[in-house]
């Protein structure tokens, strides 16, 4: 699945996107975060507070408890400031 | 089109009168234009707004359709620029039109409440000293708490 960043958190990981193969363990939205934390030092950090993190399946708004199966596009934001 | 998303500016009084052209059966029409901000004791240089337009699509046209059902407005308009802006230009513009006032009003209001916490663009701010990401506002996430 395709995952995209915006934001500070696309800059502090200096990548707007990635493809993955998140193991079959990781079945929300919350453990996908915990498991790019694992494996990456910078998003380990970007992602401290992942409570603060906002996500999107294939363009819709989701909560952390989110299932990620089938997901095509899994986007990954801090809140949200337009208006 | 009632839901624009662009980067190229806008002329805010050329788009009132363009929603104004048709009113058939209304009483009150209500405008909110946003404005990039410069403090001259804070000030910026330019604001870009990030945005992730396949999302922003699908959240402008749910608050709008719940603006339209909730306060039984005739039409609303919603235009939200990203890109690089500068201070004094027009970053978002609200239009409401219903039979009367208290809906107009109403209705603008929740639609920028729900823009401010719910639609996908994120501030950056160049100032002097370098470029920051504006902090969600606390204050906008309990404006849009009177409305549940």
């Amino acid at each position: 699945m395709k995952i995209l960043y915006f934001a500070w958190l696309r800059e502090r990981l200096n990548r707007g996107e990635e493809e993955v193969s998140p193991p079959a363990e990781v079945q929300t939205v919350g453990q996908l975060i915990g498991w790019l934390r694992s494996r990456d030092e910078a998003a380990d950090l970007a992602m401290q507070k992942p409570e603060i993190i906002k996500a999107a399946i294939d363009a819709k708004i989701v909560k952390h408890d989110a299932m990620i199966a089938g997901a095509k596009v899994v986007a990954l934001f801090p809140p949200m400031t337009g208006g | 089109m009632s839901i624009r998303l662009q980067t190229e500016p806008f002329d805010p009084g050329r788009e009132a009168n363009a929603f104004l052209a048709e009113t058939s059966g209304a009483g009150a029409a209500v405008t909110f234009t946003g404005l990039v901000r410069s403090d001259p004791s804070d000030p910026v240089n330019a604001l870009t707004l990030e945005c992730y337009p396949e999302l922003a699509t699908s959240q402008l046209t749910t608050i709008h359709a719940q603006a339209i059902a909730r306060f039984g407005l005739l039409r609303a308009t919603i235009i939200h620029r990203y890109g690089r802006l500068l201070p004094k230009e027009p970053i978002v513009q609200v239009m409401t039109l219903a039979p009367h006032r208290q809906a107009a009003f109403a209705g603008a209001e929740f639609l920028m409440d729900y823009l401010k916490t719910d639609a996908p663009f994120w501030k950056n701010e160049a100032t002097p000293e370098g470029s920051r990401w504006v902090e969600h506002n606390i204050a906008d996430d309990k404006a849009k708490t009177r409305w549940e």
